[in-house]
């Protein structure tokens, strides 16, 4: 499992610690109810805060992508991932509304639109 | 459960310098980072902790338990890591343990001899042949040996190299493992903190000016730098201070996405190091 955060980022690094394990998560890396490293180790081996690899795993939690049991450790809960799924489907057509208003205020074309997202979507 | 430590209206007065009734609360399983400028009072109060002075008000308490009354039972749980050595320059390493060892109720010998391996120090060295690291990695072993409970370390990684410095923040992560334990560490080197601290206390002229969650620090507060005509209008209380140059500003704002809001793209807004923190806070600047 990696984790690799940025200092100079302007995204705090608790955030990108509970971004990266969602995607973990969502694309199977991390298994249902595996154990989770423990916050005090991966802080350690990050060498970050405690206080941020916790709130990194509240953030999870709250989230619903993983369980932490008092004395034992957080595992990755058991997900629908067909629910999953649809929710990031519903962020991405979101994001695409987005970029079509903005698009549509410029007069440019449907054509236009879909070459710059082909252009996108080899280039990521 | 009760903080490892906590601090409240420690006063002391000396003729030019005074501790002006401070408070500092750390709790079990994280890492304090002291920081503040020389002179600023980090020596006094980790000497009045350890009781090496005489405090004028207030009250310290570790593990719960006034450090005066319960000194000796307290120290019994405390690592103490200074800047300076200690220890009879005279003897070897393994002499000097014989003669620290037996104040430990709790002292352990294993791991003594562990930490000496992991940190390769000459054990039939005498201390005033080793070098400054070496001096601190001994300090560190003795600390670590008697299964205290809170570290307090006093400019531990002052005029030690990065690579050394590097290698005492990663001792450090590890004993918090045990979240039982804390450390308290003063500094002047904030990169140093940068990194593992969860808290940071910045004093200045005896007066603790902030005790925050790092993160909370480093992630708000904001550098701002821009053309000198804006600061004809704006509101001096957004800016922790200023520092002016011939062509434009630099600034530390409190919040960083206030100052966005109210300057948008009139500014550029980076994210400040604790050093950064540091100095607007205790105006040097404004002296300057």
């Amino acid at each position: 499992m990696n984790i690799i955060i940025s200092n100079q980022s302007d995204k705090p690094i608790y955030e990108q610690i509970a971004d990266q394990m969602k995607n973990l998560i969502m694309n199977g890396e991390l298994s249902e109810s595996e154990l989770l490293p423990s916050i005090r180790n991966l802080a350690k081996e990050l060498q970050i805060s405690v206080i941020t690899t916790k709130r990194a795993y509240e953030e999870l939690e709250r989230e619903g992508y993983i369980v932490s049991v008092p004395g034992k450790g957080s595992y990755v809960r058991p997900q629908n991932k067909e629910l999953l799924r649809e929710a990031r489907i519903r962020i991405v057509e979101d994001k695409l509304a987005e970029a079509v208003s903005a698009a549509k205020t410029i007069d440019m074309s449907l054509e236009e639109l879909q070459q710059i997202l082909r252009l996108l979507y080899e280039e990521v | 459960m009760e903080p490892v430590l906590e601090i409240k209206g420690l006063k002391k007065n000396y003729k030019d310098f005074s501790l002006k009734g401070i408070d500092i609360t750390l709790e079990r399983g994280y890492i304090m980072g002291f920081i503040g400028p020389n002179g600023a009072g980090k020596t006094t109060t980790i000497k009045l902790i350890m009781n090496l002075l005489k405090k004028d008000d207030g009250y310290i308490k570790v593990f719960g338990l006034d450090n005066v009354e319960h000194e000796l039972d307290i120290k019994q749980k405390i690592g103490f890591v200074y800047d300076e050595s200690n220890y009879y320059e005279e003897l070897t390493i393994s002499e000097m343990k014989w003669v620290v060892a037996p104040f430990y109720k709790t002292w352990d010998d294993n791991a003594f001899n562990k930490y000496i391996r992991e940190f390769n120090l000459p054990v039939n060295k005498k201390i005033k042949e080793l070098s400054k690291g070496m001096k601190m990695k001994f300090s560190l072993a003795v600390a670590l040996s008697h299964n205290a409970e809170l570290l307090i370390m006093d400019e531990p990684t002052s005029g030690l190299d990065p690579l050394v410095r590097r290698e005492l923040l990663e001792i450090l992560s590890q004993v918090i493992q045990d979240e039982n334990k804390a450390v308290f560490f003063s500094t002047h080197i904030t990169s140093d903190l940068e990194k593992i601290a969860d808290y940071v206390t910045l004093i200045n002229d005896g007066e603790i000016l902030l005790s925050l969650e790092k993160d909370e620090l480093l992630n708000n507060y904001g550098l701002v730098r821009g053309g000198k005509e804006l600061l004809n209008d704006v509101n001096p209380k957004d800016f922790i201070d200023i520092k002016e140059n011939q062509f434009g500003f630099e600034a530390l704002v409190k919040d960083k996405n206030e100052a966005r809001k109210s300057y948008r793209d009139k500014i550029i807004i980076e994210k400040p190091s604790l050093e950064d923190i540091m100095l607007y806070h205790t105006r040097r600047y404004k002296n300057a």
